[in-house]
């Protein structure tokens, strides 16, 4: 095959992949595929380094503990490939605890390092009210520290589902977009920075104005 | 600062139809479970939760793919309860779209199966639901029924939401048998005993009648206010709902 049908091959092929979500065994990936598809908007959950590489927008998902997320990461491959996504100015959304396995480190599991693309850590919620259980789950407010894209009509003070017991902490505040307060801490629910964004929410459980989240998300250049 | 009260609505379901039954027996036909789901979500719902009462292995097929629709067309967490008798039921039914199963007959028989969907699937999405009745021969008045409410089990329904607790779980959903359905409030001392008593978030369930009873559960210390019936059958209009719950400094979404 000559050199620039190849190449032209190639480029159809990436026109596939116009949404990575990232499949590493951390959960059900499903609501966020549906989700998606409700939209219109074509994804592929894959575990493939290529195909998360070659994407137009990578979506990195998962629920459960941050332990077995990393090994499960180191397993497939997949370390690297998230940092150089999010290096090469992809448009990426972390979602959950793809929005803290993206920290230097979690205090979950005794202690695990993470991918290190964002500065800081994550920590562990200790409250004294106990009104406010553990994990923080149901719907909560968040508190837009500025504009962007991915809160284009979209209010301030909007409500979204969350479920966690760890939260983002990171050591440079200009990563922290939108902050939610919870038993006692008041944590950054929306970090991002350039190409990078991540929700401590849910976006594809959390009614229309989640689904308005991720429709930005799939006309977002990546620039802020 | 707590997370806001949830409402949801529940459909109880036969044969992929939504019904609703009154003391456990009598039943309803009231429509499209798809429908219903969508028209909730437009009015408010904050989760909803899909109870499959059929007893036979084709209605568990059709239970599946009810729960594939409806996830698609729903965009609020829900639950998926009924006919859970294992590990590998539990993930059917999460990898269809629900968020969260819901156990009762089969986790009380086999205590391990509840540690196993943690292990496996997340504290948040394990809810395990307790169907209750007074006994003033047990410690804490109630009595834990198995069986859609067929089998007294002779265990004191506390100390079997405390047990369950111990496994982490996210929810505990304890109905009382002579509150379901008969809309004449919730059963308040097992909520506030149980949401006393374990870490857990309290799910309300059986017997909403009136915009007051609502209130009475967030005062008794339930976080997640599940009714049928009321819904159903638009006694209580969700918007309503939650402007009276908002009057009353109750946060809501």
């Amino acid at each position: 095959m000559p050199e620039f049908e190849r190449l032209r091959w190639w480029d159809t092929l990436r026109e596939h992949v116009v949404i990575a979500i990232v499949d590493y065994r951390a959960g059900n990936l499903t609501s966020v595929r549906l989700a998606l598809e409700h939209l219109g908007l074509p994804a592929r959950v894959t575990h493939e380094p290529g195909e998360i590489a070659a994407a137009e927008r990578v979506i990195f998902p998962g629920v459960g503990a941050a332990g077995s997320a990393m090994n499960n990461l180191a397993e497939l491959g997949l370390t690297d490939v998230l940092r150089d996504v999010v290096e090469r100015g992809t448009p990426f959304l972390g979602i959950c605890l793809g929005a803290q396995v993206i920290f230097e480190h979690s205090e979950e599991d005794g202690g695990v390092d993470c991918l290190s693309i964002v500065p800081g850590k994550v920590r562990k919620f200790t409250p004294s009210d106990p009104l406010c259980k553990i994990p923080h789950m149901g719907w909560n407010t968040i508190d837009l520290r500025g504009t962007h894209p991915l809160f284009e009509g979209i209010e301030n003070e909007s409500e979204f589902y969350f479920v966690h017991s760890y939260y983002p902490a990171p050591s440079d505040p200009s990563y922290i977009l939108a902050e939610t307060e919870y038993a006692g801490a008041r944590f950054a629910s929306v970090l991002a920075k350039d190409n990078l964004a991540a929700t401590q929410f849910h976006p594809e459980r959390s009614g229309r104005i989640g689904l308005r989240l991720l429709e930005n998300f799939s006309t977002w250049d990546g620039s802020c | 600062m707590a997370a806001k009260i949830s409402i949801m609505p529940c459909l109880d379901m036969q044969n992929g139809r939504v019904v609703k039954g009154v003391h456990f027996v009598d039943i309803r036909d009231a429509g499209d479970p798809v429908e219903c789901a969508r028209a909730y979500c437009a009015a408010g719902a904050d989760e909803l939760a899909l109870l499959d009462i059929t007893a036979t292995v084709e209605g568990r097929a059709t239970m599946l793919d009810v729960v594939r629709r409806t996830a698609d067309a729903v965009s609020v967490p829900f639950t998926v309860g009924g006919g859970i008798i294992d590990v590998a039921a539990a993930e059917a039914v999460l990898n269809a779209g629900a968020d969260k199963v819901s156990v009762s007959s089969a986790a009380f028989r086999n205590p391990d199966m509840i540690r196993d969907m943690v292990d496996a699937f997340g504290a948040e999405a394990v809810t395990v639901a307790i169907d209750v009745d007074r006994n003033s021969e047990l410690p804490s008045g109630y009595e834990v029924y198995i069986d859609g409410g067929r089998t007294a089990t002779g265990a004191d329904a506390v100390e079997w939401a405390k047990r369950v607790d111990g496994f982490g779980v996210g929810c505990i959903l304890p109905t009382s048998k002579a509150g379901d359905g008969a809309k004449t409030g919730y059963d308040l001392p097992v909520i506030r005993a149980m949401a006393t008593a374990v870490n857990a978030a309290v799910v309300a369930s059986g017997g909403a009648g009136r915009l007051e009873h609502f209130y009475e559960a967030v005062e008794a210390g339930a976080t997640i206010l599940l009714a049928a019936s009321v819904f159903h059958f638009n006694i209580v209009g969700i918007p309503e709902l939650k402007r009276y719950l908002k009057e009353r400094g109750v946060d809501v979404r």
